[in-house]
């Protein structure tokens, strides 16, 4: 007999704006399996996961449990039907105990904590999960606080688990706990859908792999019948033709030069190893990888943002020639010596601009130290802002708009602008098309191109491969800290990217080491 | 000696009522530096109870009932220093007000407002002292559990009490029972610690903080009512309350955000408030720096509780922050 179907998608359309997250997608899970949901970052799969699980209500098409049509505006809703998703970012309350966070909200029945725990180990032990309810999270580890979410959509009986990237924030160990967990579960008949962009997990673990590209359902296949590369084929598409102007690099020299870089961030996690790479005069050198794979971490390190644990970056000065390890230096002195990052986080305003400021005064955050008067001079940065506005087309009522008021491109623009303004020699940008529009995406790729013209070292990471194929002119990739290959931007593929990409961390110690 | 220490429970009162009160209120995430004005309000509301209930009976103490001489000024505190809660919420909790400015708003309003109210009743008996004496009142709130008389030091240490100081320590132990006992408590405190937590658990935030703001103004404004009626022995005069509203605030950090622990902070409170009054040989100036006393410990237990760096001696997460649901 064929499975039976826990959940139907039909048609689920879901646009945000002008931007369309799903569209037209068609899915099925069904009973005691393990669906993988493959993607890049901005696939959707995160959205058509949350339309699931009642944080988004779908535009269009129908969900279906179980055969019958369902209507899921809420997560209460969505444990009505037995789906239960446990997402990245937990919400777990820190000085509660375990069971207390698993048990908040449940309005039936007596509140008796001490037959709750006994429920909780009770499902601990049917599973295997190692947990104690009676830990108060904020003394718990990531795992750990990971395992008091699935138990928690588990005790109020959910049949459907939706996680969210499970393994983003797990060691090796953990991911072979958890993967033993899931199939567990898998076998006393609950679905399992994982969101993933880990290759070698795909084929590890699941039994069924649905590909979403750009929004759109591509296809599903068993996994069994499938190898990484056709995989990689699905996720990443065929090459689109984007006619981005290139330039042959003009007597490139050695600008900076990374040697064997290795970073700790602030939980103590190794977020770059073994890096090493040289970023030349008169090119772009585009920097790709999943989300979250040491690329901020590594533009932070050049800026003096983010302390490095060893090895070198040696920057050589164009004005002097001289070689100045930026290690020692502070964020100033980094800057002074012509280091310019423009970074674009998540939250646009977040690094870089202050969002209630207007425009000339956020170009006066870069000149403050300029000017002999004691009292601010505002004549220079409005001219700066006035001729930004004018060269990039921002669209703005005028320079004393709070920035916080533009759209995102906008804001893009002027963040750019502004470093570029201080004639870098050597530019690092990160997103900085991110939610752009195609005209003003050009409108960044043409600045970029016009500094690499003059000279200047540019350093881009995106996330739009088509892009940097036809922007850069090598083509760096980053993969859980470690380079996993350089290649020429001009002959690379998106398939050899995309395999570059999605390489795990044992194999890359493979390739580094051989 | 014995008087001594009734004398402090006396004086701590007030402040458990308003410590109680304010823990509950913080306890969803809200800092009410409201609270003085609120209990002054709670005060001068029983005051004008007591006061209208004496004028209809002839100010003939056989005329009143003993139960609604307790009664009206009883609920009238608890509805007066509600509604300031009322508006205390209103502002930061559907406004998203901040609530340093509010709360302090708050307590000059609610200063003011007694004040106003207090002159006006002053005016109204022509008194020729600046206060009035609501003596009657204060002798029903008074009234003595049996025996009390005849039992020594015992009867007067535990049994000599107005029924408002037991009803402080009841209160802060059901308020200590149901934060940390009941289902209440739990969703109570988690949207103190994490609203969006709360939220995602279907815990509907606006109403917890709404009802946990004004319950707890109702709790403290008790505390104006108790001072009036039992340490003043029912006499008003304007500013006669002082500074025991910010007292309250200091005690809530004393008693690291739990009411059983207020209730002996609040004794203790009261013993070093008093302590100028009963050794001798003491200047005026030396009297002031006793009465900071209560200050320098409650800064000794935070240097000890930061020390330490237990989070459940920590204030609530989310407090004084503004809580905003994502865009869906």
């Amino acid at each position: 007999m064929a499975k039976s179907a826990a959940i139907e998608l039909k048609n689920i359309t879901k646009t945000f704006g002008k931007v369309v997250a799903n569209k037209n997608v068609s899915l099925t899970a069904y009973r005691g399996e393990i669906l993988s949901i493959l993607g890049e970052n901005g696939s959707g799969k995160t959205t058509l996961m949350n339309m699931i699980s009642g944080i988004y209500f779908p535009d269009e098409g129908q969900i279906l449990v179980d055969g019958q049509e369902a209507v899921i505006a809420s997560p209460k809703d969505a444990f009505k039907y037995k789906i239960g998703m446990i997402h990245q970012h937990f919400k777990l309350v820190d000085v509660f105990t375990a069971a207390e966070n698993i048990v908040l909200g449940i309005e039936e029945g007596k509140y008796n904590l001490k037959e709750s725990i006994s429920k909780i180990r009770e499902i601990c032990d049917k599973y295997g999960f190692d947990l104690d309810p009676e830990k108060k999270i904020y003394t718990m580890s990531v795992s750990e606080k990971q395992t008091v979410e699935i138990v928690k959509v588990l005790y109020r009986g959910a049949d459907i688990l939706i996680l969210d990237e499970p393994t983003a924030v797990l060691t090796p160990q953990e991911i072979q706990k958890l993967f033993a967990v899931l199939r567990r579960m898998r076998e006393a008949g609950k679905s399992i859908i994982i969101i993933t962009h880990k290759l070698n997990e795909v084929m590890e673990l699941s039994d069924r792999v649905a590909v979403l590209r750009k929004g759109e359902y591509i296809g599903s296949v068993n996994t069994a019948e499938t190898s990484e590369s056709q995989l990689t084929e699905m996720m990443v598409g065929e090459k689109i033709s984007l006619n981005i102007n290139r330039s042959e690099p003009k007597d490139p020299k050695d600008r900076l030069i990374v040697e064997n870089l290795e970073c700790v961030n602030r939980m103590g996690v190794k977020v770059l190893s073994n890096v090493s790479f040289t970023a030349k005069s008169g090119e772009i050198l585009g920097i790709a990888g999943i989300a979250g794979s040491g690329q901020r971490e590594l533009l932070e390190a050049i800026a003096g943002l983010q302390k490095i644990n060893s090895g070198d970056i040696n920057y050589i000065n164009p004005k002097t020639d001289v070689v100045e390890n930026l290690k020692d230096k502070t964020p100033r002195q980094i800057r002074d010596l012509g280091v310019r990052l423009s970074f674009v986080p998540e939250d646009r305003l977040g690094m870089g601009l202050v969002a209630n400021m207007d425009i000339t005064d956020n170009m006066m955050l870069r000149s403050y130290k300029k000017g002999k008067s004691f009292l601010l001079q505002r004549k220079e940065p409005k001219n700066l802002a006035e001729k930004i506005i004018e060269d990039l087309s921002v669209v703005t009522p005028g320079v004393s708009t709070p920035v916080r008021q533009l759209s995102g491109g906008n804001i893009q623009k002027i963040l750019v602008g502004r470093e570029i303004a201080a004639s870098p020699k050597l530019l690092m940008v990160a997103y900085p098309v991110r939610g752009l529009d195609i005209n003003s995406s050009y409108t960044i790729f043409n600045l970029l191109n016009e500094q690499k013209e003059r000279g200047v070292a540019v350093i881009f990471v995106g996330e739009d491969l088509d892009a940097l194929i036809e922007l850069c002119d090598r083509i760096m990739v980053i993969g859980s800290g470690r380079i996993t290959g350089i290649v020429d931007g001009r002959t690379a593929t998106k398939e050899e990217l995309g395999v570059l990409m999605t390489k795990s961390v044992n194999e890359s110690e493979v390739s580094n080491n051989g | 000696m014995i008087g001594y220490i009734t004398r402090a429970i006396l004086l701590g009162v007030p402040m458990l009522f308003g410590a109680t009160g304010e823990i509950l209120t913080e306890k969803s995430g809200h800092l009410n530096l409201g609270i003085p004005g609120i209990m002054y309000v709670g005060a001068i509301s029983g005051v004008s109870g007591a006061f209208l209930y004496e004028n209809s009976c002839g100010n003939v103490v056989e005329n009143m009932n003993p139960f609604l001489a307790v009664f009206i000024p009883f609920i009238c505190a608890i509805l007066g220093s509600a509604v300031m809660g009322l508006i205390y919420s209103f502002f930061t909790v559907t406004l998203r007000a901040n609530q340093n400015v509010t709360g302090l708003a708050i307590t000059t309003f609610g200063i003011g407002l007694g004040n106003f109210f207090g002159a006006s009743l002053i005016k109204l008996v022509n008194s020729d002292m600046p206060s009035i004496a609501l003596s009657k009142t204060s002798n029903f709130f008074c009234t003595k559990l049996p025996f009390a008389d005849d039992l020594g030091w015992f009867g007067e240490l535990f049994l000599s009490f107005d029924f408002l100081t037991y009803l402080s320590v009841i209160i802060a132990i059901i308020a200590s029972f149901v934060l940390s006992k009941t289902r209440v408590g739990l969703n109570l405190r988690a949207v103190g610690e994490s609203p969006a937590t709360a939220d995602a658990a279907g815990i509907n935030v606006t109403k917890y903080k709404y009802f946990a703001t004004c319950i707890g103004s109702a709790v403290a404004g008790l505390g104006g009512l108790q001072y009036v009626m039992a340490y003043a022995n029912g006499c008003w005069s304007n500013d006669a309350f002082g500074d025991r509203g910010w007292m309250a605030i200091a005690l809530v950090i004393f008693a690291l955000w739990k009411p059983h622990f207020a209730i002996a902070g609040a004794f203790l409170f009261g013993a070093l408030c008093n302590a100028n009054n009963y050794l001798n040989g003491l200047g005026v100036e030396t009297q002031e720096l006793f009465k900071m006393l209560p200050y320098v410990v409650t800064i000794i237990v935070l240097i000890f509780t930061s020390m330490r760096k237990k989070r459940e001696h920590q204030p609530p997460a989310h407090l004084g922050l503004p809580y905003f649901r994502e865009e869906r």
